[in-house]
């Protein structure tokens, strides 16, 4: 029998560390909760930063996860705007930036992602990343109609400002490694539909090309240099190129950080300590690997398991991964891992008409389902093909007292 | 116990429907929640309960009545 704890400190206030303290609550745990923020903000979403936030089509307000009453009810202690610098693993102990410590019984890691910037971009004005609702706020003030954005990146992220960025009717070319568009996040034939999607709608791409240098005038941007010697001339230019997750504080913690904080399959780092969300590497037993996921879906899932897991269920977190990515007219919707060496098969709908469904296989066994704006047919298959002791369970579900 | 569901901040996920197939589904051409018991029966409270906490847009709301 696990002692429950009778203090929880959880680092991190976004969806992670906020769908934590909940499930903490639901789960009938009674005692003292504080969530440390580095945040100035009330905990806000942050899918639509990069799409509904950037066009102006929602106020920054309808980003907000939970009301102030709703928060209120938590009965949780909110410090917000300070920044953990510090933590003793043993001691369960952080420390913040304005020398505050904080100590719990139990202590949760939440603090997600930090972008990943190119060389001299700090220097220059009219740079923009894309993680926070200021960042946000920052890159929708930057674009105007007529203006040329220079978007660095062919993931999800820099593909989603690109189309939102278009749909603004600012002048958009995207530069990126990769051959097509999210090719590694659902492999070259869906990745192929989506570069003629953004080409259609007046994207400029340069794919298949490093990015060298900023170039800049004045101390603004002016140009993005490619290897091939070309350079894009941008008023804006915003850098998608992946993220790291926040772990800097937790140097010398006695955590073990590698792609994350290394916990193991329980997302425990060490006694007492949880990861949760973005910044968390667990073991999946059902996929037997290392597995860290930067998806919206998986901050509330693992939420779900390690408020289950603080309060003694000893569950292992085994969820299918999903995460989903609008891009003009398009809605994808992907379950699984669906790697880029995986074979793709429609299996309903067809490309052609903008409506199908893509199965993919590795060794003949399925990996990943994959919906272009068919969300209730993927979701089926991925009941049919994705659910079973290799692929994880339908969700994390951890039932929890009515 | 009551539910209300923001349609438009829906994303098709169809998590909902995964945890608790009783009370949720989704439409067939476009995956947006429709909800088939807005009051769900008590023995659905804890699945409705974390169907809300796991939907990824936040767009599920439970409200709880007398």
């Amino acid at each position: 029998m696990v002692t429950r704890p009778g203090k929880v400190v959880i680092v991190g206030g976004s969806s992670a560390g906020l769908a934590t303290a909940e499930a903490l609550r639901r789960q009938g745990y009674e005692g003292r909760l504080t969530l440390l923020d580095a945040e100035r903000h009330l905990p806000y979403d942050r899918p639509p930063l990069s799409k509904q936030v950037l066009t102006g089509a929602w106020e920054p307000s309808r980003t907000q996860l939970r009301s102030q009453e709703h928060l209120a009810s938590l009965e949780a202690e909110f410090i917000r705007a300070e920044p953990a610098v510090m933590c003793d693993a043993v001691e369960r102990a952080v420390t913040t930036a304005t020398g505050r410590v904080v100590r719990g019984d139990a202590l949760v890691i939440a603090t997600g992602l930090r972008p990943r910037i190119l060389p001299d971009q700090e220097e220059l004005a009219g740079v923009h990343v894309m993680r926070t609702l200021d960042d946000a706020l920052a890159l929708r003030s930057d674009l105007a109609a007529g203006r040329r954005l220079v978007v660095v990146g062919e993931g999800v992220l820099g593909a989603e400002i690109a189309a939102s960025a278009r749909g603004m009717g600012v002048e958009v070319t995207l530069a990126g490694f990769g051959s097509v568009l999210l090719g590694s996040q659902v492999g070259g034939r869906v990745g192929g539909f989506l570069t003629r999607l953004h080409t259609e709608r007046g994207t400029d791409l340069r794919l298949g090309v490093a990015v060298e240098a900023l170039t800049g005038s004045g101390g603004r941007v002016c140009g993005v240099r490619l290897a091939s010697g070309e350079v894009l001339r941008a008023d804006t230019v915003v850098v998608a190129i992946g993220a790291r997750p926040a772990t800097e504080w937790l140097e010398g913690s006695g955590l073990a950080l590698g792609d994350g904080v290394e916990c193991d399959a329980y997302c425990r780092a060490a006694p007492g300590v949880y990861a949760v969300g973005d910044t968390a590497s667990w073991h999946h037993e059902g996929l037997d690997r290392r597995l860290r996921l930067e998806n919206r879906t998986n901050a509330t899932e693992q939420a779900q398991a390690v408020a289950a897991n603080l309060l003694g269920a000893e569950r292992p977190y085994t969820p299918t991964p999903y995460f989903w990515t609008d891009q003009h007219d398009a809605k994808l919707q992907v379950h699984g891992l669906p790697t880029p060496a995986a074979e793709t098969h429609i299996a309903e709908g067809d490309p052609a008409q903008g409506r199908f469904v893509a199965v993919y296989r590795e060794n003949g066994e399925v990996t990943g389902v994959l919906g272009w704006n068919m969300p209730k047919q993927a979701r089926l298959l991925r009941q049919k093909h994705l659910v079973g002791p290799r692929n994880g369970q339908p969700t994390t579900t951890v039932r929890s007292a009515p | 116990m009551k539910i209300t569901v923001d349609e438009e901040k829906c994303c098709g996920a169809g998590q909902c429907v995964l945890i608790a197939p009783e009370v949720f589904d989704q439409r067939d051409e476009d995956g947006i929640v429709v909800v088939l018991e807005p009051e769900p029966p008590h023995d659905q409270h804890a699945l409705t309960r974390e169907a809300a906490a796991v939907c990824p847009a936040s767009a599920i709301q439970v409200h709880d009545t007398p």
